[in-house]
């Protein structure tokens, strides 16, 4: 999965956890890639 | 100034847009989608958008302020009818001409249609909406293919307490992820009260159902088409860009001067598995759209873009089952189950062709099972990559 760092999952369905709501730098990418491709839609990155 | 011109504003085209500002590209874009909605999700077509309380607005993709950052000009409800490789020009319906400095095409498939018989099928947001509409609890459903999508929709059906058959012209559901699957996910329908028929032919549908090639009358309330799609690549016919199942790509995404693909409508050299290859997978959009949008700068910079190396991935959920492949499942490739069981309704199988991991299927797997397959599959597939050089 993209950005270990920052997702998980479920063991029981499968749901992707988020671990760290503020990801860092250096996983940025991987967490754009996540956002872009979650199947449920339901992640959002905001620049603050 | 520079213009970069994407046919097809789904997934696809959608990332390729997105990764070329994100690249710093300052020129102009415009994005053509014959479909007058902005950029919206397809899987969940299959699935949650066919239940009544499911808000479609959920599909979109971006929301208006993403959509207003990206800079680009939105021609939606207009289709691309003809392009001109060698001036760089293409003709939208209308007859307006549009010129390009680079392209993305990223147009897609259209859903296959029996010979002669004009069923309803599920490929876009109106389909879907037309067809919820038609799932009321006691309907008789009948769909017509058993790959995911037509297996999905059965699901979904069933759900809804409709009468599903589940017609499927070979003998196995799903059937190229091997017989396991297929097993289970037949027992699966059938245990929600799908009426699965394997090895039958539709000869005939009219507004009261259809009629088998063996004389069987189904008298059904809905049918509908899931037997598959071709390339949506017909105004390319004489442009000059390659087609042969789709755009024909480089190992770089890129089809001709100045041309780039993405997404189901690509037929590129994936050196993950030394072959040519066409994905028709959500994942797969998003990603080949971003890699496309790169090779293309690279090219109008007066480089060359780099070798998209994709080990794809699907997934797919019915009833309470979750299907996840990782790679691919070749025809021929041998399956065998390798950690759980089909009795225990949760197992993992891999499929190996000459020897090799080339795709693993997870059955209601948990992902700390699955994800060290998942890595192998992915070592095998960058070994194959190195050893082609």
């Amino acid at each position: 999965m993209a950005a270990p760092d920052v997702f998980d999952q479920r063991d029981e369905d499968g749901i992707a956890i988020v671990l760290t709501d503020v990801p860092a730098d250096e996983s940025l990418a991987g967490v754009r890639e996540a956002v872009t491709l979650c199947p449920a839609a339901a992640l959002r990155l905001v620049t603050v | 100034m520079t213009h970069i011109v994407i046919v097809g504003a789904a997934a696809a085209g959608l990332a390729a847009t997105e990764e070329l500002r994100r690249s710093g590209f300052d020129g102009a874009i415009t994005l053509v989608g014959e479909e007058l909605h902005a950029p919206y999700d397809r899987p969940p077509l299959s699935k949650q958008a066919l239940d009544a309380s499911w808000d479609a607005a959920r599909l979109h993709l971006r929301n208006e302020a993403d959509l207003a950052a990206l800079n680009t000009v939105f021609m939606s409800g207009r289709r691309a009818v003809a392009a001109d490789a060698a001036h760089r020009t293409l003709t939208l319906d209308g007859g307006e001409e549009l010129a390009y400095d680079g392209l993305v095409i990223a147009t897609g498939v259209t859903p296959a249609r029996l010979d002669g018989i004009d069923l309803p099928t599920l490929r876009t947001l109106e389909d879907a909406v037309r067809l919820r509409a038609r799932l009321q609890p006691g309907a008789r459903v009948v769909i017509v293919g058993a790959g995911f999508l037509g297996t999905e929709l059965a699901a979904a059906a069933a759900m809804r307490g409709c009468r599903v058959t589940l017609l499927d012209h070979g003998d196995s559901l799903l059937a190229r992820l091997g017989a396991p699957v297929s097993r289970h996910v037949a027992s699966l329908h059938a245990g929600h009260g799908v009426d699965v028929r394997s090895g039958v032919r539709v000869a005939h549908v009219d507004a009261a159902g259809a009629e088998l090639a063996d004389g069987t009358y189904l008298a059904a309330d809905a049918v509908v088409a899931c037997i598959g799609s071709t390339p949506t690549t017909w105004w390319l016919e004489g442009s000059g860009v390659p087609l042969d199942d789709g755009v024909l790509c480089g190992a770089d995404c890129s089809a001709a001067p100045g041309i780039v693909a993405a997404g189901d409508v690509a037929r590129w050299f994936n050196p993950a598995y030394g072959r040519l290859m066409r994905v028709e997978h959500r994942t797969n959009a998003t990603q080949q759209g971003a890699h496309a949008a790169r090779t293309l700068l690279a090219e109008l910079d007066g480089g060359r873009g780099e070798a998209y190396f994709s080990v794809p991935y699907a997934w797919s959920h019915q009833f309470d089952t979750r299907i996840q492949v990782h790679g691919v499942a070749l025809a021929g490739a041998g399956t065998e189950i390798v950690a759980g069981s089909e009795a225990e309704g949760s197992f993992i199988v891999a499929h190996h062709a000459q020897d090799r991991l080339v795709g693993i299927i997870g059955i209601n797997a948990r992902p700390r099972d699955l994800r060290p397959w998942q890595a192998q599959v992915h070592a095998e597939a960058a070994l194959l990559t190195a050893t082609l050089g």
